[in-house]
């Protein structure tokens, strides 16, 4: 199809570039510069898609983020971006769209029943239809989710590549019309850092359809000189395709860029500090609300003036405009210099005076002034409208042939930003709309966004605004004067919210306010006559403002009716909240780079290459790959465990506990700081000395453990739980600083600095031997719980002798330089005892045999050291963070939860961790549930399943059988016992 | 995003730091001295007051020094940041 609506001449496309692209399947033509509505215009596109709930046909509208009905489909495969604005989407070489709606075709959509309808899908349909049966609404959502949809995400992951940036700058301007270009230049001029942002491909906002002088130049020239001038600054960076969607606290700005000149980053998200910011967005105009506005070719009338002016394309032949102020004369102005017929422009005021309408006249346009359009026809465009007076009668008086209906109701700035940064609005009565009021964060609002609609004020406002902005950051203005264009003389807007009502068939035709969600008038007042008084309840029950425009056109009109049905005022009914984003926002740009791999640091420890080497799966934990175990040929994780554990119990096993947190506490008083941290007598440790040790936080309540060290008077060597390790440093950190500054203590991070090999199992002695030990290993001299210093293979390490594992054990620490030497220096020398590697999970069950909790996986931040049996290490001669809060009424009483073990009746199951415990047989509600499993493995060295876990009053069940119950509902019958399995009396540790 | 003047590296984004809370609670000399009502009080009461607020924040991936700060809950605004122990910073 040839482009028989593009005009011959004019416009800022390079018709030197002509591209192809498809719609609905269709291949077109359009030129660079176009955007995709543009060109669907120029090829005489009229239905771009059809209405969210009436399916009723619809033609693009607006020519820009306000547009609500040409929602497209963009790209295919897993780039594929559904719910695009034609307006916004650029053209491109081979682009693909599609209509989001329409069914078999956009041309001819069966769901146009709908329509008929209309009575039966009033507002609150969904409400009163489904909610009122159980279920109706599960077996007709699919079917209602698909008539009613957008587009279609695609299911796969993100193909595409997104990044984001930090900037400061002193300056923000946001958007570069009259009044933002006016203001980064003054800005710029003073000396300020300036960043200056716009949504479109090129610079100029409103300049780009405007046919006036600037300081006596073509609009489009002065438009160049301002852009090459501040593309020479190199104080200011201008960002174009670049939207600025949320103004957060302390002048913090999200702005979203579309990069399309470099395909290796498709969107960029930049997080903008201003020390001042600049808002000059412009204005939304205002749609009419007449019966069958929806019709494609009723449009915005700046809308008609950007198609033509802009982009080259008169979008019909036969004009009517239907205006309640003068800036809905240009666009017919602007048809007649393209060359089209104007059949009359309706106005619904008396008595029009002002420049343009004179141009308008001069030019042979015919005015109707106290009139307005009472109604449009047509099947599936607009062939016609009626006008009647504006002091309705209620009869049409002459019906006007045309193909386009220019509209405008007047203009509402572009409050967004501000409103976001917290300001509020107020109404202005003249010309009828909402301004920003006194900003709140460190901004200011200029031209149209600020209600300043003559282009000349706006030059003199964005100047003074760029000047205020750098003044504020303490810059002094250069003295350069505002740019000026002609003074005009318009005549006042008469706010018209509806028609009068009519008689006949366009009685019962519908008037929308809210096109993309099919909200009409009658939809508004059903809202109020059911009692509605709010406007935020009144947006959630009818939708209005709810679409992917969020209600820039439409919103309002609707909250004047609102006023006018509650016989309120429109300043008392409000507007509905202002939320970022301004516009979607793709999750990619916020993802940005932080994806896959990238998610999240990943932690791995010196031992981790021998790991792989070995053929470890690993598990995380915090962010650390810990060894999970280690196959051997055709070995599952049962069978290799079970082996891991046997091997490490009747000889000996090695693994790499360097995941565990390590804290030097160090100073004078690191001795008083650590009892009051910890629960047990820390004064009682001499130099050499472990021990176990329990922190709680002030509620009492388990918070980390692990063992700690005495290295020397004022020296101690505290370890962490691997996932607690950060939390702790930073819980001393906090009562050092916040509460106890007079105590000298110093607290060094040595995680990473010290890699942990632990050896377990009776031969581990033996092991340290074959490796050159240079101290004394025998019982006496380095007796359980103590710690030495040595020397093995001839490197300074650090040697623990306590155990997780039940067993004779020792912890090598060891510079992580040397850890990886280390360790194969281990499985050398432990070759000849059948050393055994062993991963977390085979840990878990060593432990679990001896009763020893997980922080964290045995306790929640509800459990305390008493549940827990801990008794023995709680000191009674001192205070310590939690003790006073043990002997609060909740932690005293009767029936606490407490650790105990379980074994399974029929001694084979192994109960799945989180199951519920429960007396008794039958399930009957309520049933009462009286602790959980919280670890449950199978024990090769027992041959039986063990599991352990929190239960009401447990210490007093021992021998009472309960039933498991698991999330899938698996019962098994266990026996609660002790919680310790395996020698309990400890001697195997003393060995 | 607050921007958080911490009193000794200078302004920072909020992402830097970890909330602590209510600031000015200092923990009893002699726990056992209290009723329970009293510990409670302690342990769980905050004024959470709308408007001014004083509350400490640590500069969690920076210097990690604790410090107060005067921040008002309803605008956001931060009036004053202190150290622990010292003068006030205004932003």
């Amino acid at each position: 199809m040839s482009q028989a609506f593009r005009l011959p001449v004019g416009g800022r496309i390079r018709r030197d570039e002509p591209l192809e692209f498809t719609f609905n399947g269709r291949t077109l033509s359009g030129f660079a510069g176009d955007t995709l509505a543009s060109a669907l215009l120029a090829n005489g596109c009229r239905v771009v898609g059809r209405s969210f709930k009436y399916h009723r046909p619809r033609g693009i509208m607006a020519a820009g983020a306000e547009e609500p009905n040409a929602i497209v489909q963009v790209g295919r495969g897993q780039h594929a971006e559904p719910n695009l604005k034609a307006t916004q989407v650029e053209l491109q070489a081979g682009l693909e769209a599609r209509s989001v709606r329409g069914w078999p075709s956009v041309n001819f959509d069966l769901g146009r029943i709908n329509d008929r309808l209309g009575g039966v899908l009033a507002a609150g349909f969904y409400y009163k239809t489904f909610m009122s049966s159980a279920g109706s609404w599960h077996r007709s959502e699919r079917f209602i989710r698909r008539a009613a949809g957008l587009g279609w995400a695609p299911t796969g992951s993100d193909p595409d590549r997104y990044e984001s940036r930090n900037a400061h700058c002193d300056v923000l301007v946001v958007g570069a019309g009259p009044a933002g270009l006016s203001a980064a230049r003054s800005a710029a001029l003073a000396g300020a850092r300036v960043l200056l942002v716009d949504d479109q491909p090129e610079l100029g906002g409103a300049l780009l359809a405007c046919r006036d002088t600037i300081d006596r130049m073509p609009a489009k020239d002065w438009l160049a000189a301002q852009a090459a001038f501040l593309e020479a600054q190199p104080r200011v960076r201008v960002l174009r395709r670049c939207t600025a969607f949320g103004y957060h606290d302390h002048n913090f700005l999200s702005l979203v860029q579309h990069d399309l000149t470099d395909h290796a980053v498709v969107q960029r998200l930049w997080r903008v500090r201003a020390k001042q910011v600049v808002l000059a967005q412009g204005a939304f105009e205002r749609s009419l609300v007449f019966p069958n506005n929806d019709l494609p070719g009723v449009m915005l009338a700046s809308a008609v003036s950007t198609y033509i002016r802009r982009y080259a394309v008169r979008p019909g032949c036969q004009l009517v405009v239907f205006t309640n102020n003068d800036s809905g004369y240009q666009a017919a102005i602007d048809w007649l210099e393209a060359g089209g017929q104007v059949e009359a422009i309706v106005d619904c005021r008396d008595d029009v005076r002002g420049d343009l309408p004179r141009t308008a006249q001069s030019m042979g346009a015919r005015i109707l002034t106290g009139t307005v359009v009472a109604g449009a026809r047509g099947r599936s465009g607009l062939r016609s409208v009626e006008v009647a007076p504006a002091a309705g009668s209620g009869v049409a008086r002459q019906k006007l042939q045309c193909d386009v209906l220019a509209m405008s109701g007047g203009w509402n700035p572009a409050v967004h930003l501000h409103s976001q940064s917290g300001g509020r609005n107020q109404w202005q009565p003249e010309p009828a709309c909402f301004t920003p009021g006194n900003p709140v964060q460190a901004a200011v609002s200029a031209g149209a966004c600020n209600g300043v609609f003559g282009l000349r004020e706006c030059l003199a406002q964005g100047h003074q605004a760029g000047q205020e902005a750098a003044r504020r950051w303490g810059f002094e203005p250069a003295f350069d004067e505002a740019s000026e264009a002609p003074a005009m003389q318009s005549g006042a807007l008469m706010p018209l919210w509806r028609v009068p009502e009519m008689r006949g068939r366009l009685a019962a035709s519908k008037q929308f306010i809210d096109y993309q969600n099919d909200t009409t008038l009658s939809d508004l007042r059903l809202a109020l006559r059911e009692g509605f008084e709010h406007i935020e309840h009144i947006k959630r029950y009818t939708a209005l403002g709810f679409g992917t425009d969020q209600g820039k056109m439409g919103n309002i009109n609707g909250m004047a009716l609102v006023a006018e049905g509650l016989g309120k005022t429109i300043p008392e009914v409000g507007t509905t909240t202002f939320r970022p984003p301004f516009t979607p926002v793709r999750f990619g740009a916020c993802a940005g780079g932080d994806v896959g791999d990238l998610y999240e640091p990943v932690r791995k420890t010196p031992l981790h290459e021998w790991q792989v080497e070995n053929g470890a799966p690993f598990e995380v934990v915090g962010q650390w790959l810990r060894a999970h175990y280690y196959p051997h040929e055709g070995e599952d994780l049962e069978t290799a465990v079970c082996r891991e554990c046997l091997a490490t119990r009747a000889s000996v096993g090695i693994m790499d506990a360097s995941t565990l947190g390590k804290i030097d506490v160090s100073g004078p008083d690191a001795e008083t700081f650590l009892e009051r941290l910890y629960t047990h007598d820390i004064a009682r440790m001499s130099v050499g000395r472990c021990a176990y040790g329990v922190m709680l936080g002030e509620d009492g309540m388990v918070m980390d453990d692990g063992v700690m060290a005495r290295l020397g008077p004022e020296r101690f060597y505290v370890t962490t739980t691997t996932g607690g390790a950060a939390n702790v440093l930073s819980w001393m950190e906090l009562w050092l600083q916040t509460e106890w500054p007079d105590l000298q203590v110093r607290l060094t991070s040595l995680t990473e600095t010290w890699s942990t090999i632990a050896l377990a199992g009776p031969n581990s002695r033996q092991v340290l031997r074959a490796m050159g030990c240079d101290v004394d290993l025998e019982p006496e001299a380095f007796p359980f719980m103590t710690t030495r210093t040595a020397r093995l293979e001839n490197e300074p390490v650090r040697l623990f002798r306590i155990s997780f594992s039940g067993e004779l054990a020792y912890e090598i620490n060891v510079r992580s330089d040397r850890a990886d030497f280390m360790w194969r220096r281990a499985m050398a020398a432990g070759a000849a005892f059948g050393i055994t590697p062993y991963g977390t999970e085979t840990m878990h069950v060593l432990r679990a045999e001896k009763g020893f909790i997980i922080v964290g996986q045995d306790t929640d931040g509800s459990v305390t050291p008493v549940d827990l049996g801990m008794n023995w290490m709680m000191s009674k001669s001192k205070d310590y963070i939690g003790r006073r809060s043990l002997a609060r009424p909740d932690c005293v009483r009767p029936g606490r939860k407490q650790w105990v073990g379980f074994r399974s009746l029929d001694d084979r199951t192994v109960v799945r961790e989180g199951s519920q415990l429960v007396q008794g047989d039958t399930l009957e509600p309520p049933v009462p549930l009286l602790g959980h499993v919280s670890s449950s493995y199978f024990s090769a060295c027992l041959g039986y399943p063990i599991a352990l876990g929190l239960l009401n009053d447990g210490k007093r069940r021992h021998g009472e059988e309960l039933l498991a119950v698991d999330a899938g509902g698996g019962r098994t019958r266990v026996r609660v016992v002790a919680p310790v399995f395996y020698d309990p009396e400890g001697e195997r540790q003393h060995a | 995003m607050l921007l958080i003047e911490c009193p000794w590296c200078g302004p920072r984004d909020e992402s830097e730091f970890a909330y602590g809370g209510e600031a000015d609670i200092s923990r009893p000399i002699d726990p056992d001295a209290l009723s329970d009502a009293e510990w409670a009080d302690y342990l769980f009461m905050r004024s959470n007051r709308k408007g001014e607020n004083r509350e400490i924040w640590n500069h969690q991936h920076g210097c990690r020094r604790w410090f107060v700060v005067e921040r008002d809950t309803v605008s956001y605004a931060i009036r004053a940041t202190f150290p622990m122990d010292g003068e006030g910073r205004s932003p």
